[in-house]
This record gives C-alpha cells, sequence and structure tokens, in this order.
C-alpha cells in the first residue's frame, strides 16, 4: 500500500490540481485572446480590492457555503447530491410563504421561522430521490437533476400563480415589508458605530458560518455522523454493524437539501427581499465544485466557498471591464476545478506518490 | 480427504532429457515497501506435475502471476522450452503457451461457455465462424479429458466445479502446454476435486506440464512429481514428491513444527441456548440459500460448520447476524423468539446477545478508511458509554476502550490512531474478535476465524475461541478447512446445498466421511439402506 | 384530434427521440464497455456548438464582415457535413477527457461526467460569444449549411393512399439524414455488440475486465474504443439539435436535459439496443404532446398547466427511475476503474 505524508495528501496535490486548473483556465483566456494576468488582477481587485467588493464576495461565499456544504454532507454518504439548484430553488419558496405572511412582524420573528421553512422545503425536494435511491435504487444523479428541471417548472408556475404579485407582469413575489428585511452588514456595523458600504452581505452570513460548525459536529462528532461515514465507506459493513441504510440515505439527503434550502435565506430575504424567478443562478452547482475542492471537510468548504466568492465577484467585474470574458468563464473555471479536483486528481497524485515511493526507497 | 492413489510418478525423469517446460531464475518482485518474492528461481521439467506450496501470501501467486503475464518482475529470467521468453502480458503468456486456472475464476458470467471460450481467441472479426469452431473443439477436448460441459449454459447458472472446467477448456482452446492451477481444490467437494485430478492426470499423460498452487499437503502428495516450498517469498526448497511427507513440507512452509492440534478441555455443554427451526432463506434472485435449517446450541459448546463454500454456510451465519432476512422458521434465542423478517436488524441481535465475527473482515467486519478506535466499538457504538448527549459521541471513552482491548489482544501496532487498513491480517482479525468477545455475548457467531491470518495469531485466535466456551458461551463455527473443525469443535454439523447433510462428533469421525458428507453423501445413511 | 393530427405528433416524436437515441446508443456503447457516462449532455451540447459554429464559418462568404478577423470559406453544402465532422471531433474529444478520468486515472466516473457537462455549458457560450457576439447564439444557419429534409421516394404519391401511404408520406418520409442515421443505428448496434469480435469483447469487459485482461485484450485499448464511438454517437446528436432541427443554430444550453432522458431510457431499456429505441420513441412522444399541447383542458374541469406539460417528460424519466417495470441491473463491472488485484 502506497502511502505518502499527510501534508501532501492534504496539502500539496490539492494545491497542484488547482493550479492545474487555473493554468487551463488561463489558457482559455489567452485563446479569446485577452490577457489572463490582467483579467486575473481585475478580478482580484475587483473582489477583494475594496469593502464593496469585499461585501459582495462574502455575499456569494454565503451562497456557496451553504451549497457546498449540502453537497459535501451528503458526499460522506457517498451520494452525490446534484440537486442542490432546485433544492435552493424550493427553499427560496419556503423563505417566501414565511416572508409573504408574517412580514408584519419583526425579523427576528420571522428569521428563525424562515430558516426552519427553508430547510424543510429544501429537505423535501431532496425527500424523493433519496427515497427512491434508498428503496428503489433509483440513480441519485439523474434524479436529482430531474428535479431541478422539475423544480424549476414548478417555482415558474407559482411565480406565475399563486406567489405573483398582484398586477405585475413579471414573475415574482410583492417586495417583504420591513419585518421580513433582513438586516445588511451595514446596518449590523451601524449599530457597533461603524460604518460600511451598501452591499447585500447580510445576517445569513453568520448563519453560514455556524452550519459550518454545525455540519463538522454532526460528520466528525455525532453518532450519526459515524454511521453515516461508515455507510460511505463500506455500505456492506453498515449493513453488518446494524445501520440502517434507507434511514441513513434519507436522513442524509434531507440534511444536503435542507441545507441547500437554507442558501434562499441569502438570496431571497437578504438580497432581494422577494422572491424572483431564477435566485439561485447556478449557486447549487457550483457546491460540488466547492465540496469537491473542500474534501467535503466544513473548513475547506469554506476557504473553497470564499474562493468562488472571489471569482464569482471578480468575475462580474471582468466581464464588466473585458466584455469578451462573460460569466461564462467562470462556470468554465468551476468545471475545471471538479475535473481537475475531482475527477483528474490521480494526473498529480499518481506522480507525487511515486516521487515519495522513491524518496523513501531512496532512504 | 482424497484417495488419488493411482499417480503414476516417475514420468519427470523420463523427459528430463528434454530442456525443462519452466526455467525461473532470479525472480524479484516487490509491491512498494513489500518484497512479494525474493530472487526465485524454479526448474519444471516437461510433463510434470509440480506443486508449489506456501501459507497464505507467501508470494506463491504473485509468482505465477508473473509467469502469466500480470505482473512484470522485478528482475530475473523466464525460459519456456529452454527459450529465454520475455512476458510482457496474458497474450504473451498465452502465445508461449502458457494457461492459468485463476483463484477467482476470470469468467464472464452472463456470457455462455462457449463466448467464454472463444472470448480473446477469435479467430476473425465475425463471431459465428469462431463459435462454430469452438463447438467442434469443445466437443472434443470433452470427449478427450472428461472436460464434459453444455457449450450454450450460461456460465452463472453453472455449479462451481464446471466453471472450473470451463477455466481448463479456455486454456486448452488457446493450446496451452504449461498449465497453471491457483488454489483450484478451495470451492471443491471432495469428489470434484477428485474428478479434477483425474483431469490433471489426462492432460499429464498427453504431455502436458501442470503447476498445482495449493496449501492442501495431501493434495501435493496425492498428485505431484515434484513440490516447491516457498516462505515469506523465497522459494525454501524443492523436492520429489515421493522423498517428502506432509510433516516436513509444514515444517518447510511455516519455519518451525506447526501445532495442528488444540490445548482444549472436554466440553460441558450446558443448557440449549439457541434453538433454529426450518430456518429458510430465499436471496433476491430467488435462489434458496437456506432449505429448512434446524439446529441447537447449547452453552458451553463449539459447534463447527462444515462445507464446501457457498452451500449455505454464509447465508446462515448472516441470517442470525441479523443481515439478513429468513423467508421462514423461527430461531429461539433465551427461550425468546427472534424476528427473521426484518423487523430487526443487525443491532437488534447484537442487543439480544448474539457477536458476530464475520467471514468477511475486509468488507462486513472492518471499515478499513476508519481508525482502529472508530473501528473497537463498531457495531457497539450505540451502547450509552459511547454516547454522550445531543446525539454526539463519546469519543474519550472509545479510545480508551480501544486502548484496553489492543493491549488485551496484543493488537500490534498498539495505536489507536492507525487505520485499519494498516494493520496485518491477523491484527485486523483481532480487532474484530476483541470487540465481539469483549462484549461478552451468550452466542458469537465466527466466520473463518483464521483466513488470511499468520501462525501465530492463529495460535492465539484458537485460544481466545476456547476461552470463550469455558466460560459458558456457546460458538458456532464456521470454516472451509475442516482441519480447524476438527480441531476445534465439539460438535459438527456439515452442510450441502442449503441443507444439513450430516451431524458427527470430532472424535467419531475423519475428514474423508465428512468429506463425504460435504458432497451431500451420507456413509452411514447409504450403508444402512 | 383526428388522423392526420396523430401522425402530425408521431411526425414530431420521431424528431424528438432522435437525439435521445442517438444518445442513447452512445450511452449504451460506453456503459456496456463498463464506463458510467453522466456526460452525454455536455458531448452533446459540444457537439452542437462546434457543428453549428463550423458550418456558419465554412458556408459564410470568404469576406464575410459578420465574422469580425475570421473570413469564411464560401462552401456551399459541404459545409454542412464539414460541421458534422466539426461536432464529432469535439465531442470526441471530451470523451477523452472522459476516458483518461475513468480509465487511465482510475478517477470518478460520476464526477467527470459532471465536469464535462460544465465545461461544456461554459465554454460552447464563451467561445460562441467571443466569436460571434450574439449572446452565446451561433448566426442562423441557412440554405445548404443546414441540413434540409429529404422526401422519400414515392411520398408525393403515395400521399393520397390513405391510412398507409398518408402515414408513409407524413411520418416516415420527410426527415432530415440524422433520423434515418438514428434510427439505422439500432440494428447496427444490435449486430455489432452481439455479432462482431468487437461486440463480444465490449460486452465482456463491461462485466469482468479481469476475464478480458486473462484473455490477453487490453481492457484500456476496449474502454478507450468505446469511449470514442460514444463521443462519435454524441456528436451525431448534437449536430443534428443545431443543424438539423428547427433551430437551425446553436442556443445556449440547447440541449435541455437530453442527454439525462437518454441515461433513463437507457436504463429503461436494460441497455438493449432495440428496447432502447422504444424508450427513446416514448420519450420523444410524451415531448411532442407537451409542444403540441402546451394546456390540456380536463373535460372542461380543470386546466393542466404548461408548465406540468412540459416537466412531464421530466418526471417520466424519474418515475422510470423508480423502476417501474423491474430493476435493472447494470453491467456487474459499471462504474469501476479496472485495477489488477494483488
Amino acid at each position: 500500500m502506497k502511502s505518502i505524508p499527510r501534508w501532501a495528501d492534504l496539502a500539496l496535490i490539492p494545491f497542484l490540481n488547482l493550479f492545474l486548473a487555473f493554468f487551463v483556465a488561463g489558457l482559455v483566456v489567452v485563446f479569446i485572446g485577452e490577457d489572463p494576468f490582467r483579467a486575473m488582477k481585475i478580478m482580484l481587485t475587483g473582489a477583494l480590492g475594496s469593502d464593496y467588493g469585499i461585501g459582495y464576495t462574502l455575499f456569494y461565499t454565503t451562497n456557496f457555503i451553504f451549497t457546498g456544504l449540502a453537497v459535501a454532507v451528503a458526499f460522506h454518504g457517498s451520494l452525490f447530491n446534484i440537486g442542490g439548484e432546485g433544492q435552493a430553488a424550493l427553499g427560496g419558496v419556503g423563505v417566501a410563504v414565511v416572508a409573504l405572511t408574517l412580514d408584519g412582524t419583526h425579523w427576528l420573528i420571522t428569521f428563525p421561522l424562515a430558516i426552519l421553512s427553508a430547510a424543510i422545503f429544501g429537505a423535501l425536494w431532496a425527500l424523493v430521490p433519496a427515497y427512491l435511491q434508498a428503496k428503489r435504487g433509483s440513480h441519485i444523479v439523474i434524479t436529482t437533476i430531474m428535479f431541478n428541471y422539475i423544480g424549476a417548472k414548478l417555482l415558474g408556475f407559482l411565480m406565475n400563480g399563486p406567489l405573483k404579485k398582484e398586477g405585475s407582469m413579471a414573475p415574482e413575489s410583492r417586495r417583504f415589508e420591513d419585518g421580513a428585511q433582513l438586516p445588511f452588514m451595514q446596518d449590523i456595523a451601524g449599530w457597533f458605530g461603524m460604518e460600511m458600504t451598501r452591499t447585500p452581505l447580510n445576517i445569513s452570513f453568520f448563519v453560514a458560518l455556524i452550519c459550518c460548525v454545525l455540519v463538522w459536529l454532526l460528520i466528525w462528532k455525532s453518532k450519526f455522523g459515524y454511521e453515516l461515514r461508515a455507510f460511505g465507506f463500506q455500505q456492506p459493513a453498515a449493513i453488518y454493524a446494524g445501520i440502517n441504510p434507507v434511514k441513513i440515505t434519507v436522513i442524509t439527503m434531507v440534511v444536503s437539501g435542507a441545507l441547500a434550502g437554507m442558501m434562499a435565506l441569502n438570496t431571497v430575504m437578504g438580497e432581494q427581499q422577494k422572491l424572483v424567478l431564477d435566485h439561485v443562478q447556478g449557486a447549487g452547482f457550483v457546491g460540488i465544485a466547492v465540496a469537491l475542492m473542500g474534501r467535503s471537510h466544513p473548513v475547506g468548504v469554506l476557504l473553497a466557498a470564499i474562493l468562488f466568492g472571489v471569482l464569482y465577484q471578480g468575475g462580474t467585474e471582468l466581464a464588466f471591464e473585458i466584455p469578451a470574458i462573460s460569466r461564462d468563464m467562470i462556470v468554465t473555471i468551476q468545471a475545471l476545478v471538479i475535473l481537475f479536483m475531482g475527477a483528474l486528481e490521480n494526473l498529480v497524485r499518481f506522480p507525487v506518490e511515486g516521487m515519495f515511493a522513491r524518496l523513501s526507497r531512496g532512504n | 480427504m482424497s484417495d488419488v492413489a493411482q499417480t503414476s510418478k516417475g514420468r519427470s525423469d523420463a523427459t528430463a532429457s528434454l530442456p525443462p517446460a519452466i526455467e525461473l531464475s532470479g525472480i524479484s518482485k516487490s509491491f512498494g515497501p513489500v518484497q512479494a518474492n525474493k530472487d526465485i528461481s524454479l526448474t519444471v521439467q516437461k510433463g510434470a506435475i509440480h506443486g508449489i506450496v506456501g501459507e497464505n501470501g507467501a508470494g506463491k501467486s504473485t509468482l505465477m502471476s508473473i509467469l502469466y503475464g500480470f505482473y512484470q518482475a522485478d528482475r530475473g529470467e523466464i525460459k519456456i522450452n529452454g527459450k529465454p521468453t520475455q512476458i510482457h502480458n496474458s497474450d504473451d503468456a498465452i502465445a508461449a503457451g502458457i494457461g492459468m486456472v485463476h483463484q477467482h475464476f476470470m469468467l464472464v458470467q452472463p456470457f455462455t461457455v462457449l463466448e467464454n471460450v472463444v472470448l480473446g481467441a477469435e479467430d476473425g472479426a465475425l463471431l459465428r465462424p469462431s463459435l462454430a469452431k469452438a463447438r467442434k473443439l469443445l466437443v472434443e477436448l470433452a470427449h478427450e479429458y472428461e472436460l464434459e460441459v453444455d457449450p450454450d449454459a450460461v456460465v452463472e447458472e453453472l455449479a462451481v466445479g464446471l466453471q472450473q472446467r470451463v477455466e481448463i477448456l479456455k486454456a486448452l482452446y488457446r493450446s496451452a502446454d504449461i498449465l497453471i492451477l491457483d488454489e483450484p481444490t478451495g470451492v471443491l467437494t471432495p469428489a470434484e476435486a477428485d474428478h479434477l485430478f483425474r483431469i490433471l492426470e489426462g492432460l499429464k499423460a498427453q504431455g502436458k506440464t501442470i503447476i498445482l498452487i495449493t496449501h492442501k499437503l495431501r493434495e501435493i502428495m496425492a498428485i505431484t512429481d515434484t513440490v516447491s516450498v516457498m516462505r515469506r517469498g523465497e522459494m525454501t526448497a524443492t523436492v520429489k514428491t515421493s522423498e517428502t511427507s506432509p510433516t516436513e513440507l509444514a515444517e518447510l512452509m511455516v519455519g518451525r513444527r506447526v501445532l495442528l492440534q488444540v490445548d482444549k478441555d472436554v466440553a460441558t455443554p450446558g443448557e440449549s441456548l439457541l434453538q433454529v427451526k426450518d430456518l429458510k432463506v430465499t436471496d433476491e434472485d430467488g435462489v434458496d440459500r437456506l432449505k429448512s435449517i434446524s439446529l441447537e446450541l447449547k452453552r458451553g459448546e463449539i459447534l463447527g460448520v462444515a462445507g464446501v463454500a457457498g452451500n449455505g454456510q454464509s447465508a446462515l451465519l448472516e441470517v442470525l447476524g441479523g443481515i439478513t432476512e429468513a423467508s421462514g422458521g423461527q430461531v429461539i434465542l433465551n427461550g425468546q423468539p427472534l424476528d427473521l423478517l426484518g423487523g430487526n436488524d443487525a443491532g437488534d441481535r447484537r442487543k439480544a446477545g448474539i457477536g458476530h465475527v464475520p467471514e468477511d473482515r475486509h468488507h462486513l467486519g472492518l471499515i478499513m478508511k476508519f481508525l482502529a478506535w472508530e473501528n473497537t466499538t463498531f457495531g457497539y457504538h450505540g451502547e450509552p458509554e459511547f454516547n454522550a448527549s445531543m446525539g454526539l459521541m463519546n469519543q474519550r471513552e472509545m479510545l480508551e476502550d480501544a486502548r484496553g482491548k489492543m493491549e488485551r489482544f496484543d493488537i500490534r501496532p498498539p495505536d489507536p490512531k492507525l487505520k485499519a487498513a494498516n494493520f496485518s491480517g491477523g491484527n485486523q482479525q483481532k480487532i474484530v474478535l476483541a470487540r465481539e468477545i469483549e462484549r461478552n455475548p451468550d452466542v458469537l457467531l465466527i466466520g473463518q476465524p483464521t483466513r488470511g491470518v499468520d501462525i501465530g495469531a492463529i495460535e492465539f485466535i484458537h485460544q481466545q475461541i476456547v476461552a470463550l466456551r469455558d466460560q459458558g458461551k456457546a460458538i458456532l463455527l464456521v470454516s472451509v478447512e475442516l482441519e480447524e473443525i476438527l480441531a476445534l469443535s465439539d460438535r459438527i454439523i456439515v452442510m450441502f446445498d442449503g441443507k444439513i447433510s450430516g451431524e458427527r462428533l470430532p472424535g467419531e469421525t475423519d475428514e474423508s466421511e465428512l468429506g463425504l458428507l460435504m458432497a451431500g453423501i451420507d456413509p452411514k445413511a447409504e450403508s444402512a439402506a | 384530434m383526428d388522423y392526420l393530427d396523430i401522425l402530425r405528433l408521431l411526425d414530431s416524436t420521431l424528431r424528438l427521440a432522435t437525439p435521445l437515441l442517438l444518445a442513447c446508443l452512445a450511452g449504451l456503447f460506453s456503459e456496456r464497455a463498463g464506463i458510467f457516462d453522466i456526460g452525454l449532455e455536455g458531448k452533446m451540447l459540444a457537439a452542437a456548438f462546434a457543428s453549428a459554429a463550423v458550418a456558419v464559418w465554412a458556408s459564410a462568404p470568404v469576406d464575410n464582415p459578420q465574422l469580425g478577423q475570421l473570413s469564411g470559406l464560401g462552401w456551399g453544402w459541404q459545409a454542412a457535413w464539414l460541421g458534422v465532422f466539426a461536432g464529432i471531433v469535439a465531442s470526441v474529444f471530451l470523451s477523452i477527457i472522459h476516458g483518461l478520468a475513468s480509465i487511465t486515472l482510475r478517477g470518478n466516473q460520476l464526477i467527470s461526467g459532471v465536469a464535462i457537462n460544465f465545461l461544456a455549458a461554459g465554454l460552447t457560450v464563451l467561445i460562441s460569444q467571443n466569436i460571434f457576439k450574439r449572446g452565446g447564439q451561433t448566426p442562423p444557419l441557412t440554405g445548404d449549411a443546414r441540413f434540409s429534409e429529404i422526401t422519400l421516394p414515392f411520398a408525393e404519391t403515395l400521399s393520397s393512399v390513405p391510412i398507409i401511404g398518408l402515414m408513409y408520406s407524413e411520418v416516415i418520409s420527410g426527415h432530415v439524414i440524422f433520423v434515418y442515421v438514428g434510427l439505422l443505428c439500432v440494428p447496427l448496434t444490435w449486430w455489432v455488440l452481439f455479432r462482431t469480435r468487437f461486440g463480444l469483447r465490449l460486452r465482456a469487459v463491461g462485466e469482468n475486465p479481469g476475464a478480458v485482461d486473462t484473455a490477453g485484450i487490453s481492457v484500456t485499448r476496449l474502454r478507450y474504443a468505446a469511449v470514442i464511438i460514444c463521443g462519435v454517437l454524441c456528436g451525431l446528436a448534437g449536430a443534428y439539435l443545431s443543424m438539423g432541427t428547427a433551430a437551425a443554430g446553436f442556443g445556449r444550453d440547447m440541449t435541455a436535459l437530453r442527454g439525462f432522458i437518454a441515461l433513463a431510457a437507457l436504463i429503461f431499456a436494460r441497455w438493449r439496443p432495440w428496447a432502447a429505441m422504444w424508450a427513446c420513441l416514448l420519450f420523444g412522444f410524451l415531448q411532442a404532446v407537451s409542444t403540441y399541447y402546451p394546456k390540456v383542458d380536463v373535460f372542461g374541469l380543470f386546466v393542466i398547466p404548461s408548465d406540468f406539460m412540459e416537466a412531464l417528460p421530466y418526471i417520466l424519466t424519474v418515475v422510470i427511475l423508480a423502476g417501474v417495470g423491474g430493476k435493472a441491473i447494470p453491467p456487474r463491472a459499471g462504474g469501476v476503474p479496472y485495477v489488477k488485484e494483488r
């Protein structure tokens, strides 16, 4: 059995893979006829060069923490949840239902209920694929993708019907009243007498951070996490130990869906303050890259989410400065990250293992 | 176990003037830090049956895989029929006239016999002419070597013995002159093994060279002309079979005298603890794995379950252990009936007092990527002492518990933070045993306790099992090693085709009688009739 | 609904089933060889873009202002075929990446497929926008640069014959070449799989690669061959979408999850060619129904909303995956990289 030092496994290999992904992304930029270094500089200053940029970066980061954790939790049970997009979309409905009914009250009342409702709606949208996987062996990758599409149609139906703002042509809900508007970061800073530029970054960012801690406790410190990891590593052994596979699969996906659903707090209740048709904007898919990059560990997910936050905010600035590099560049980078850090991981791992084997033989 | 005495020995002497069929010199191979083969040299004469014996992990299979082109040797030379030959892949080996019957058959299960035989040796881009040709040749071969098998049968529907014939036919269809068989009798009944030996004799008579890898000394003595012994990657001796004895071979294999006897007192069975009545199991594919099994297990006894692998022993362990559901019957433990129809999982079975050391520790018994301390509570992780409040686990307690178990069972290295995969086979098995035994179960199910375990650990494991019996526990021991069954059991049942084909006391039976029972033949019943 | 309506529905079914069928057969080759491929979608998308873009370029006049710095080739019908070729090349390129990940580097096949889908989604629009500056779309294909419908012999004459003749002229005749190629691929696939040496080995490597390896055949080469065939068929499917349908050009995400529906059809068909055809026709039919009847009035009681009708094929996919009609057993070695045992 080949073994390599822990630091190489945890740091060197991911770093080299990430480097490759960005190297290829740079080639794409060159192919388009632009200067990748200039592009990178614009991105970094756009994302981190001002508190405005940082605010937006962390706003996106919040989305990706939720969806990244969602994918990561499922990964531990060797379940591949690509349904984050649909689960987050439905989470938005959950937020809207609470917000539209209770926005006459105070955000301290609506917020906890909205968290719950977003989680429940997201979880419900993951429940059917989970149940079908557990009971009928239906391929969860395909079912969750189908549920993304079905979810989009369902949202479309709701936005053109029951949830639509009266007298409006646009498929969106009415704006939430003050009682269902989350405090922005600049508001929170204001409580402490500080001043910040207006950005959509809001209190859900802290919810996302708390979720990181909770997920860490869940996976590595709880009995459920123990069973989940056992199940993810070796299903037959889990059954031998009396772990119920149906229960594990369903609960894992429910937790995963709930996390994805909670993303809607940030976009619907925080940023938009109304339900719009496409509030997820691909964040569900970014979660896959984030989870892979973060090795399904909450700390890794947090770091990867920040990186993708930088990419998204920087990418927006970039598309503004260099129109040839549109937002689709981000999708491409995301694909390259998934490719090099996930599927082609061994492209780096095999040579590195070989190198360490040679080193140890040399000793 | 079998009487294959009609072996014609000495043929190798007659053909000694020809260049040897196989000549290996200085073969070395390592996998990472593990040296599987060390400077091995071996000569096998044409038309001989040559045995290679050695313990699990002695390097037999690696050596043969090198000869068959599955692995590349790091150093050394191979000569076939006196000619230096480079074997880079199986294709080269086949071209050099080498055929191999693998321990785990290399057959495509949903294919027919004919398709399996033809695969890789087709005559052209179209299938039909190849199949027609193969069909003709198959009939001839079948006739010549007692290798009858229906060419249109689907392989997965064939009995194991027949599947093995398909493997041999594959090699012969590729006109192999040298045939390597890797542990061919592990899955066979004694009768099937006898048939196989007759086939090998026939092949030898046609001038084929045969290499037989096994760890069963009896087979070596019965059929081979010459024999080589391997130990820890080295070839320790090559001798004429007629000039050696099983005891000498055993010593060469292990490096010291083997203790085949287990020290134990006569059992003093107490009250009846577990009653199994008409237990039936039908699997997902509708195959009956257990066909109405009834047995009783008393306190303070070891009940051995003998049988060729795949005759229902695994199903019995799994249904009693709560892994699979029964389709009928009753199991009563301590006077309480168990829910067999899925209302009850492996965890409930543990709570009821049934411990389970599974046959396959790599897939069932351990989570290979878990650390040792996570594995020492696996299955008992729901117990109150390992759990704190709010659904969190008491990891300090788990770690403490693991340290204790590692010390008491002499698990090496005694590091609870090492991954299960990084322990040796024997130490992995000790982790499982420590976990199951220390929970103090009333009934312990044990499957293949010493498979892939080094000699030193075997003794320790046997002692632990006997000690548990002496504490008044009931033990159900499943093993495919008859020697182990005979040495440990206080009572023996034999399983064949999902049923119990007989029950014997160890003092009143021997391997040959058990062998017949394993083939579904009860000598006592036959003589009575 | 009269007879002609039914015929139009069936005609539409055939059109809509074709990309599914080509993708489904593509998946069949790959999965029969033991390589799971959820990247069918991305390969189709890449092919749709590459073929449309190349056909636009090849058919454009030599000094075309529309293409910016690029000058066209000014070709006629050859442009369309060059487009198909380009589509196949793009798709096979992604196939080879998938092969590299799942065969050579023994990576996770699901993750590789997902990556390829995103890669195609991002790159196609990025490059398209960069060249054509039309919000990711290619300029419309016109004239010879796209494939036109083939009227089969006697279609005109036979159209006057009731029932059968009408069926022939309305449903069977009048499709672009891809539709016929797709249908021909069904018996061809069957024949290759069950009547040739290559097919035998391909099926074997998906069931037990060890058996293939020990028989002296390269597992790697076989699997790459399968993956490349998969790429070629996906290339055709993608080229059809952008060059043979009313779309007449590439548009963002134009595959609309067809790659995944094709996978569901493949599972439903138990990885068998003829059954795959029927499964794809069923999905095609559903899509046809949802386009012809966006809102269904149920006996005047209520109206099934268009959103539901559009989601119907996707809902059916889930229903089929839920194992309606028994459990599907995939090729045994599917999804598992081949490693020689130790």
